[in-house]
């Protein structure tokens, strides 16, 4: 009989500081190494993520002393640390194991909850694994979960961070960012990551207005934009779509006496603005112009917030889709236990059915080609009919705590493993031909 | 028969629009009701026009209320092309309720029963046809205009929940709203073209009122293309025209 044990050790944002998890993250290629060195007799995934540490191992033989072999790993390559980070490290088994593993995939243990990134990372981690039957079975399931709680919830879709809501208002006035023109006016840090997630959506970067010539003109590099001095900012306005502005002047560097005019001259077409700056770089006025919407870093951080506080109501959606694969996992690895003892019952039955035929050979000669295949097909049709309850009783009652006692009657009925005769049992069929 | 129909319509037209509104508080369960009640009452009030084109030996539509009914259906038509998509189903909330109303008035005027219909043949089929489907298209891209009005606002508020009940963005409510009265000023030049030979050398109010509205949908698209009509003003104007419509079309079509 198969007994599949899972296990879990690892260490997470949850319960260790960076410090900590830095001693025991590894790269792809480590995680595949040591889940290679993991791997003795048994199945080893190793996912390493900025947040998260995790080996999952898995036998079929009931694996005594899995945990303790990753736990002393991790302890290894803490080296000095070792106690604070044995204080931080869990340990899980089986079904709560396997439910961990699922709410990581959709994100339910992310910082952030819902991130976009985990589904990816326990994709690859899976990949460089040494994985067998159970693994296997398992990763798929929990990428399967994390591909469903992001396709029937929102979890996943609102952005997370001020430079990510930028770009989503973006898509939100414009919708596609194809060929959309934006324009950075400030080259700091806050300006680049907006820039670089517009850029990730389709949008392109056309200008960087800055007041440090040397720091603008690299930024533009980088960007693939031209750089322009803060007195061209007003003129660009004509032909760009969004504007982000981060500087540090101590005014607005947008007013509504300057730039007013040329936005009046697009003639409603929309303008997004994005003001990070503090203290503000546009002139609020501006908002009351057709087609110009005007945002700053309050009204960004609002929006960010509503987002996340959406993102924890998908969550409670996607915890139900992560229990009900779960269970689904339960099942399966319930129905482990009742697989041979099947497999032996069918295999029995169908050795019967076979000599019954080799007996009947001398009498099934005189007919037909067509009838002798006639007579194949039915038996085996009445075999499978035969077996077919037995074996999806069987499989339900696998779900339940009776599904190993269901398999030993079953094996002690039908003698599966023993040397039953079957000369005798063939004896028996005899009357009935 | 075809008075049976009516309800099921009725009320999965009813159950939509309810069901709209409770999709404001956040996409789920009262989206897909609403997706279900539009499909649903759209298959009864086919069956209803069906049952009323072979029970009558003319065209059914041609009274105002039969016209009113066959109006709603193509309504419901060109919305269900885009209410399905989750985006897209909030134009509900200002197709539904007014898709059921209609269809209460055209049910209480006598336009969803089987009589003899009006034998003027062919091509009154293909006129009011044509029209109804080239205004059913007005109709909808006004409702696109008034999401485009209503998602300009929010964004202008800077509503912090702009990303938690999204509706189809600006740019593509503009360009569809330009698509759509593009395809029913189309619709109106086949209607106008099929009921010249009605009108048999006289030149009445209701042909020229016609002509008039085929004018102005054509120059706003044209100055849609070329003086750069678009984003609220071009929603203002289809709400406008579409409001215009509905109160002269009926005088000038129905009066009499």
């Amino acid at each position: 009989m198969i007994d599949l044990r899972i296990e879990l050790v690892g260490v997470s944002h949850h319960q260790a500081p960076v410090e900590l998890r830095e001693l025991v993250a590894v790269d792809v290629v480590g995680a595949s190494s040591l889940a290679r060195g993991l791997a003795d007799g048994c199945e080893a995934v190793v996912l390493s993520t900025c947040n998260r540490t995790e080996v999952y191992l898995a036998a079929g033989d009931g694996g005594d002393g899995l945990a303790r072999r990753a736990t002393d790993e991790l302890l290894r390559r803490a080296g000095g640390d070792a106690g604070g980070l044995e204080r931080a490290l869990y340990r899980l088994s089986d079904e709560s194991a396997a439910l961990h593993l699922f709410r990581v995939a959709a994100g339910l243990d992310s910082l952030v909850p819902g991130e976009g990134e985990i589904l990816g990372q326990v994709r690859e981690a899976f990949e460089a694994g040494t994985t067998g039957p159970h693994l296997d079975r398992l990763f798929r399931m929990a990428l399967h979960a994390g591909r469903r709680a992001r396709v029937e919830t929102a979890i996943g879709e609102s952005p997370a961070s001020v430079p990510a809501a930028a770009a989503a208002l973006a898509q939100q006035v414009f919708g596609d960012l194809d060929g959309h023109a934006a324009l950075l006016v400030g080259a700091g840090r806050m300006s680049e990551l907006t820039a670089r997630n517009l850029l990730s959506r389709g949008a392109r970067v056309v200008a960087v207005a800055n007041r440090t010539a040397a720091h603008g003109e690299e930024l533009a590099r980088s960007l693939g934009a031209r750089a322009v001095g803060l007195d061209g900012v007003v003129q660009e306005l004509a032909a760009v779509d969004v504007v982000v502005a981060s500087t540090s002047a101590p005014g607005f560097v947008l007013d509504a006496v300057t730039a007013g005019p040329t936005i009046k001259g697009r003639r409603g077409r929309p303008l997004l603005v994005v003001d990070l700056a503090v203290p503000r770089d546009v002139d609020p006025a501006l908002a009351q112009l057709d087609g110009c919407f005007v945002y700053d870093i309050d009204d960004l951080e609002a929006v960010v917030e509503s987002s996340l506080a959406g993102r924890r109501v998908e969550a409670t959606r996607a915890e139900r889709i992560v229990a009900e694969e779960a269970d689904r996992f339960r099942e399966w690895q319930a129905s482990l236990a009742v697989v041979p003892a099947i497999a032996s019952l069918r295999a029995r039955a169908e050795e019967i059915r076979r000599r019954e035929l080799e007996k009947a050979h001398a009498r099934l000669e005189r007919l037909s080609e067509g009838d002798r295949q006639a007579i194949e097909a039915m038996t085996a049709q009445i075999v499978n009919k035969i077996l077919h309850t037995p074996t999806v009783r069987m499989k339900e009652a696998a779900v339940t705590a009776d599904g190993v006692v269901y398999a030993e009657v079953m094996r002690h009925l039908f003698g599966l493993g023993e040397d039953v005769g079957l000369t005798e049992e063939s004896a028996g069929g005899e009357d009935s031909t | 028969m075809a008075e049976f129909l009516v309800w099921p319509a009725l009320i999965a037209y009813g159950e939509a629009a309810v069901a709209y509104a409770g999709e404001l508080r956040g996409p789920g369960i009262g989206g897909r009701l609403a997706t279900w009640g539009v499909r649903i009452g759209w298959l009864a009030q086919t069956a209803l026009l069906i049952v009323q084109a072979f029970g009558s030996d003319g065209f059914p539509w041609g009274t105002w209320a039969g016209a009113l009914n066959l109006f709603v259906w193509l309504v419901v038509a060109v919305y269900l092309v885009w209410g399905c998509t989750p985006r897209y189903r909030l134009l509900g909330l200002a197709v539904m309720p007014i898709a059921a109303v209609l269809l209460v008035l055209a049910w209480a005027g006598g336009g969803t029963a089987v009589d003899e219909g009006n034998s003027s043949g062919v091509l009154l089929g293909l006129h009011a046809g044509f029209m109804l489907a080239g205004l059913a298209g007005l109709t909808v891209a006004a409702g696109m205009g008034a999401l485009y009005l209503w998602e300009d606002r929010r964004l202008k508020r800077r509503d912090s929940h702009l990303l938690r009940l999204r509706l189809p963005p600006l740019g593509t409510l503009d360009r569809l709203e330009a698509r759509i009265t593009a395809a029913a000023l189309a619709l109106l030049s086949i209607g106008i073209v099929a009921g010249l030979p009605r009108l048999q050398g006289r030149f009445d109010v209701s042909m020229a009122f016609t002509l008039v509205l085929w004018a102005l949908v054509a120059t706003a698209l044209v100055l849609r293309r070329e003086a750069g009509l678009q984003g609220r003003r071009a929603a203002w104007l289809q709400l406008s025209g579409v409001g215009l419509v509905a109160i002269v079309l009926p005088v000038t079509h129905f009066a009499s």
